[in-house]
């Protein structure tokens, strides 16, 4: 068997999946919840609830804030306290809800059995509208609102929908579980979104999870799927990255400034899938997910793969998994390679949380940047291909035009030239800088363009 | 032996005037005519490039200056006055004084103020933490001590005083170009007037821009403006306006009179240049709020 | 519970340091140490110590008092340096010559540019250079064999390049000077008197595969130098086997393996692409031949790769890594 990969860069970090074999609890409900109104890509969602309403578990409460958001809905039954600004995990302020948990009364239509319903019914459209219903979006980590994703513009088609099981970066396991306890589940998920699209349908897990790969192997053959098969993938990062997952199935590349639909893809993540299923097939929006709490200096025994209400605080989670453990450095939600820094313990789990990662500081703390010795090392990890030492260079020149030259905007930001580079300088801390300027001089002359051809149309 | 050297020396010569020749057509015929009050404007401009002026640099402000009507909207305020006055005397423009300027630091969250609530360890920009995160402080507004104002100050002014891991500004050596406050992602940096008259440089300023509710504030810095509206009240001048929960007086207005800063009850109001006699210093005031 | 860390992803870090990089090239380069201190002696040693001391002190002192800088000896770089330039040298070199040549590489090719990653030529070959100039007497005397195993003096006293271009001048041919000398290709590959760094290629090689299995470099610039010196002595010993030498001798001999693969592949002073480093590779084949064949020095793998350093920034600036969805 052939195993697929991308063609260019990638690390190799050790994967330290000590939660694997944990199965998936359910997280008891806090007291409290605190819904974000923005954790999805796009414009945060607007509250259509006020002090004192009683909600149900499944009731909208927000609606969406553009053409890009999402609904958002209550994830217990309960009293809403306030609307007001909370501060988010990084400390920024944006709107919350807050319910006071009472009982767990869903709201009605909501199928919380757990048989399996694999007819399709629905057509394309009420599909897409129950997508968007149930305020599903990506939970691969960028929470781009799926049924958007799932709409491509006209005149666009795409011929392959992946989904995405590689969870290529370290430590998490959540996807991992759910491929192994619910695979059914999420195949069925991805027949639906293929009925969408009209396409054939490749699940991509890395090579890590054998048990993973059976399982969806066995759903596929068990539920009878003609053009949906799993490819398995090497262990390498960022595998799970849309356009090397791009690459490494299709042998495409999506080109420069362009979306993945542009090469005829999409790409879904599992829980993503899993989500779809039950909002189609279940009439469930997305209140709950799947999160791992692990960490290199965490007992085993107090490893877990957390079902969780969305809004959930994070200390909450944080004291039932038997509080912060001894000698941890860094709280990370996500995964190491890309998840972000929690400063705000206070604050709550999203659509897009997916793990609570406890890092030492040994295998954290940055050391000391050295000289650069220009050995290259961050070019060849550079999955995009891009030179992070160049830019870098660039970056701390100001020299705006010589970044878009050399494709600062198509950074990814998957961190490999920081995780590699033997001298410690913080790379992508200042890449990233370079792609906003970068993208930044893009849009502004778009922009300036745009208002000159309206100019000479008057 | 000597056909040799002969030769040599003919042919040297030869090359030498011919290349002379090429020299002499190519000035004469790229030649570009240009205002030669750019290049005495320049002369006189201090050369710095800072951008201060708006402009990319001296050179683009002297062709800028010399192609106006006048000088209204040009200022250079690294050269200041002085400057402004040889350049308007070569093209016989007025020029109206301006007030001296330097850059002024509005924040007072000091490791003793502003208990630090987490380690930053990432690399050390202003822009790339502003852009991680609200800070390692409770504070959200604030400067994030990572010093991109010390890095774009031309002229050695600014320093960061590790006492309190904030941004220090030497009075002598800012030219108030404002690079600093272009620099810096949180706009704690602010240009005004060095003194309420262009002789003096006695000013009164607000050291805070936490927008937060005063409780919230507070309780991230001790040395917060809570926005309580004391310092408005007592101020006969109306130099002195709150909004969203933070207090800013008007360089243009203010007299130094020094009213607010007696009446503020975190210190958040600095007085700086006054004689001991007629105000108390705000650092007393400070150590009364921090017991 | 101390305060919790915040920085910008990632949060992992590879276990490779500056340092763990630098320590493996010390490490690679072992074998062929030990292999001319087996034939050169504890003088060879000396020169080893006296050169990695004044490399290493030199750049203490210069961080110390003239940059004002933490010092950045533990990187381990001038310890490179210093074993580099010492594995150029004769062993019969007096000490001071030794001193002169470590405080030249450091302190003035390596540190005047800002130090480790910023100098443009290689140090250690700046340096040799610098004292070949200065002081060829010294430089290229070789007769001292105090070893503990006897060398293959096949041409007392002289390299076999230099040998060799002594015997063409004075009018013989490649095969005369073979069957003159005795030297065959098994002397060359295992031990031939020369500088340590010449000695024993096929410890050299042992020590460059070490390299290339731990991936601290890539083996494309010394196999491009390989390739163009063995296809230009091919083509020029089949036109004429009397005044030209094949590719087995040129590839074995006057520093070729060591500087293929420890001093061309330096990571400061090459090219960071891969189609860089072949056309490097292939232009200090080239001008290596060039001056081995028609220049009035006998070997000339240092001026080749010194020469080639100067291009190491068009190279980068023209080649750049295939990106992702570019064409």
């Amino acid at each position: 068997m052939n195993k697929l990969s991308f063609r260019i860069g990638g690390v190799h970090p050790a994967d330290n999946k000590f939660s694997r074999e944990r199965s998936i609890e359910t997280l008891p409900l806090p007291k409290t919840v605190y819904v974000s109104m923005a954790q999805h890509l796009g414009a945060p969602a607007k509250p259509v609830v006020a002090p004192g309403d009683k909600v149900k578990a499944g009731q909208v409460i927000a609606e969406p804030g553009g053409f890009i958001s999402a609904f958002v809905h209550s994830p217990v039954s309960g009293t809403v306290k306030s609307v007001s600004m909370r501060n988010d995990l990084a400390g920024r302020p944006a709107t919350h809800v807050e319910i006071a948990v009472e009982g767990d009364e869903w709201a009605e239509g909501i199928d919380l059995s757990d048989t399996l319903v694999s007819e399709i019914r629905d057509d394309r459209q009420t599909i897409l509208d129950k997508i968007k219903a149930c305020g599903v979006v990506g939970l691969g980590g960028a929470t781009f609102p799926t049924h958007v994703k799932l709409n491509p513009a006209p005149g666009k088609k795409a011929d392959c929908l992946i989904i995405n099981g590689a969870e290529c970066e370290p430590y998490l396991t959540c996807d991992y579980r759910i491929m192994v306890e619910r695979p059914r589940e999420i195949v069925v998920g991805a027949a639906i979104m293929q009925k969408v699209l009209g396409c054939r349908c490749v699940i991509g897990v890395e090579e890590n999870k054998p048990e993973a790969i059976a399982a969806l192997r066995s759903a596929i053959s068990e539920l009878g799927y003609r053009d949906m098969e799993v490819g398995v993938l090497k262990m390498c990062y960022p595998q799970g990255g849309e356009k090397q997952l791009i690459d490494s199935v299709l042998r495409r590349q999506v080109k420069s400034g362009c979306l993945p639909i542009d090469a005829g893809a999409v790409v879904q993540n599992v829980a993503t899938a899993l989500a779809v299923y039950e909002a189609v097939q279940k009439n469930k929006p997305l209140v709950s997910k799947v999160m791992t709490v692990t960490g290199n200096c965490l007992p085993a025994d107090r490893m877990h793969n957390y079902r969780f209400r969305i809004g959930t605080p994070l200390s909450f989670i944080i004291e039932q998994a038997g509080g912060v453990p001894e000698g941890a450095a860094k709280i990370i939600s996500g995964g190491p390679m890309m998840g972000k820094a929690i400063s705000n313990l206070d604050a709550c789990t999203v659509k897009g949380s997916s793990s609570i990662l406890y890092l030492d500081a040994e295998s954290t703390k940055r050391k000391p940047a050295g000289n650069c010795i220009r050995c290259g090392k961050c070019s060849d990890a550079c999955p995009m291909g891009l030179e992070p030492f160049l830019l870098n260079r660039l970056y701390k020149a100001g020299d705006i035009e010589g970044l878009e030259k050399n494709a600062a905007q198509d950074c990814i930001e998957c961190g490999c030239c920081l995780y590699s580079c033997p001298a410690n300088i913080p790379l992508l801390d200042n890449v990233r800088q370079a792609k906003a300027q970068a993208l930044g001089a893009i849009r502004a002359r778009a922009a300036a363009a745009k208002a000159a051809a309206e100019a000479t149309k008057k | 032996m000597s056909n040799i050297v002969i030769l040599t020396v003919v042919i040297l010569t030869v090359v030498a005037v011919l290349l002379a020749l090429i020299l002499f057509w190519v000035s004469k015929k790229f030649r570009v005519e240009e205002d030669p009050r750019i290049d005495e404007v320049e002369k006189v401009m201090p050369g710095a490039n800072c951008g201060g002026c708006g402009f990319a640099g001296c050179r683009a402000f002297a062709e800028a200056a010399v192609k106006a009507p006048n000088l209204d909207s040009q200022f250079c305020p690294v050269g200041g006055n002085e400057t402004m006055k040889k350049v308007a005397a070569i093209l016989g423009y007025e020029v109206k004084e301006q007030a001296p300027r330097l850059a002024v630091v509005r924040c007072n969250g000091s490791c003793e103020n502003r208990p630090r609530t987490n380690i930053y360890d990432g690399s050390m920009s202003c822009k790339v933490k502003a852009a991680l995160y609200s800070g390692d402080t409770g504070c959200q507004y604030g400067c994030v001590g990572c010093g991109d104002c010390v890095a774009a100050c031309q002229f050695g002014a600014i320093s960061m005083d590790p006492s309190t891991g904030l941004p220090v500004v030497d009075e002598s050596k800012c030219t108030a170009c404002g690079a600093c406050a272009k620099a810096c992602p949180k706009g704690v940096i602010e240009i005004r007037n060095m003194g309420t008259t262009p002789r003096n440089r006695r000013r009164v300023y607000v050291s805070c821009i936490n927008k937060d509710k005063g409780g919230v504030a507070r309780k991230a810095c001790a040395a917060a403006c809570i926005g309580c509206g004391k310092c408005a009240k007592v101020c006969k001048f109306g130099a002195i306006t709150i909004e969203n929960n933070l207090s800013y007086i008007d360089f243009t207005k203010c007299v130094a009179c020094g009213q607010c800063v007696l009446e503020c009850p975190t210190g958040a109001i600095h007085a700086v240049n006054f004689t001991p006699k007629k105000v108390q210093p705000s650092p007393v005031k400070k150590e009364e709020t921090n017991e | 519970m101390d305060k919790l860390l915040v920085s910008p992803a990632p949060h992992l870090h590879v276990k490779t340091s500056t340092r763990s990089l630098m320590t493996d090239v010390v490490i690679a380069l072992t074998p062929a140490i030990l292999v001319s201190i087996l034939f050169y002696g504890w003088s060879e040693l000396m020169v080893l110590a006296v050169s990695v001391a004044s490399c290493v002190l030199t750049e203490w002192a210069v961080t110390k008092f003239l940059l004002k800088r933490p010092s950045t000896i533990s990187d381990m770089s001038a310890v490179i340096t210093g074993l580099l330039l010492a594995m150029n040298l004769p062993a019969s070199i007096p000490w001071w010559v030794t001193v002169i040549g470590g405080v030249f590489s450091i302190g003035v090719v390596k540190m005047t540019f800002g130090g480790l990653g910023q100098n443009v030529f290689n140090p250690a070959i700046a340096g040799r250079i610098f004292l070949l100039i200065s002081f060829p007497v010294y430089m290229t005397d070789w007769s001292m064999t105090d070893g503990f195993v006897p060398v293959v003096d096949a041409v007392s006293g002289a390299t076999p390049l230099t040998a060799l271009k002594e015997a063409l001048l004075s009018g013989s041919t490649v095969s005369e000077f073979f069957a003159e000398s005795g030297l065959t290709v098994r002397d060359m590959i295992q031990d031939v008197g020369a500088s340590a760094g010449e000695v024993s290629s096929l410890a050299l090689l042992a020590g460059f595969a070490y390299l290339l299995v731990r991936k601290v470099v890539k083996i494309w610039i010394p196999l491009s130098i390989f390739a163009t010196v063995a296809i230009v002595s091919g083509i020029f010993s089949l036109a004429n086997p009397d005044l030209y030498t094949g590719p087995v001798f040129n590839i074995f001999t006057g520093g070729m393996v060591l500087g293929a693969c420890f001093m061309a592949t330096d990571y400061v002073t090459s090219p960071m692409t891969t189609a860089g480093g072949i056309i490097y590779g292939i232009g200090i084949g080239l001008i290596t031949m060039m001056i081995r064949y028609f220049g009035s020095y006998p070997e000339g793998m240092s001026f080749a790769i010194l020469i080639m350093n100067c291009t190491v920034p068009l190279l980068n600036n023209w080649f750049h890594n295939k990106k992702y969805g570019r064409p």
